[in-house]
């Protein structure tokens, strides 16, 4: 797994690249909270593009971000999510509580 | 079931063979041309069945796990069985959001996810036994009576 983040204004963006399942669910929550916790940000992007696989795994982690986010008064948005993620979030209900945007750009205008 | 061809993967409960069994079901049930989508289906509901052996069967032990794939002229049959803790209450395992493991941010979605993936979900279990998952999936190319059972005509 291939973990990037930058901070633009009080938002947090990570970029995660290849499959998050049990195995590598722990790595992409301590590099998102490290992001969180060192920063002054409110929000949290987190671009999928190149998130080729996620399972239940996924879905326990975003849903434990979207808790310490919301804290804060922020949100968090998915940004461009294949199919099969795409189904796996939707299965669990999670797009009631974080928003999915075709690109970074409308995400950011739209928190 | 009419087996065409069948596998059989034995793998210790560790984390990251997860990946190495979805990927290997996945390639194993590719023989049935199946779509894309059927496939990322199939790797999914692999995902979660061995992910559960591993967290909930043998916990911070170590087991293993056996993977049965058979296919027929329809689909393919995937069973995934551990020698695990067993689960006491195969009801109430099986509804959304149920989880004995909170603790770890899991969300109870697992079973869920095999039964809207998948076109059955069985799961046998017993306490301090063990527990065994077959799911099985109909693919779409294959329905349309363009049989490949040999004795046709
Ligand atoms: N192989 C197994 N051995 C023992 N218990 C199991 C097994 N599979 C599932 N369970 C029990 O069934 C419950 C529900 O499983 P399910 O996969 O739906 O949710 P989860 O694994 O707790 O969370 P998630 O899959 O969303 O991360 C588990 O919490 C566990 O108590
Ligand atoms: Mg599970």
């Amino acid at each position: 797994m291939d973990l990037t983040a930058k901070v633009t204004g009080n938002i947090l963006i990570c970029r995660v690249k290849g499959e998050l399942d049990h195995h590598t669910a722990e790595e992409f929550r301590d590099f998102v909270d490290r992001g969180l916790e060192n920063n002054p940000v409110k929000h949290l992007i987190l671009d999928l593009t190149h998130l080729s696989f996620m399972d239940s795994s996924g879905i326990g982690v975003l849903i434990g971000r979207f808790k310490k986010v919301n804290l804060r008064g922020g949100k968090v948005a998915v940004v461009n999510e294949n199919n099969q993620v795409s189904r796996v979030l939707e299965v669990s209900g999670i797009y009631d509580i974080i928003k999915s945007y075709s690109s970074i750009s409308k995400a950011v205008n739209d928190l | 079931m009419n087996v065409k061809n069948f596998m059989e993967l034995r793998i210790p409960s560790k984390s990251q063979n997860e990946a190495f069994a979805r990927v290997a079901t996945a390639a194993f049930a590719s023989q049935l041309d199946p779509t894309i989508e059927e496939l990322a289906d199939i790797k999914t509901a692999v995902s979660e069945a061995v992910t559960n052996s591993i967290i909930h069967g043998y916990e911070d032990c170590e087991g293993i796990i056996i993977i049965k794939c058979r296919m027929d002229e329809h689909g393919v049959e995937i069973e995934v069985r551990d020698e695990g803790k067993g689960i006491e209450d195969v009801e109430q395992a099986r509804q959304p959001l149920y989880t004995s493991k909170p603790e770890l941010e899991r969300s109870g979605m697992g079973f869920t996810v095999m039964e809207t993936f998948m076109d059955e979900v069985e799961v046998h279990s017993e306490k301090g036994k063990g527990t065994v998952v077959i799911m099985r999936k109909k693919f779409a190319s294959l329905a349309k009576g363009q049989g490949v059972s040999g004795n046709e005509g």
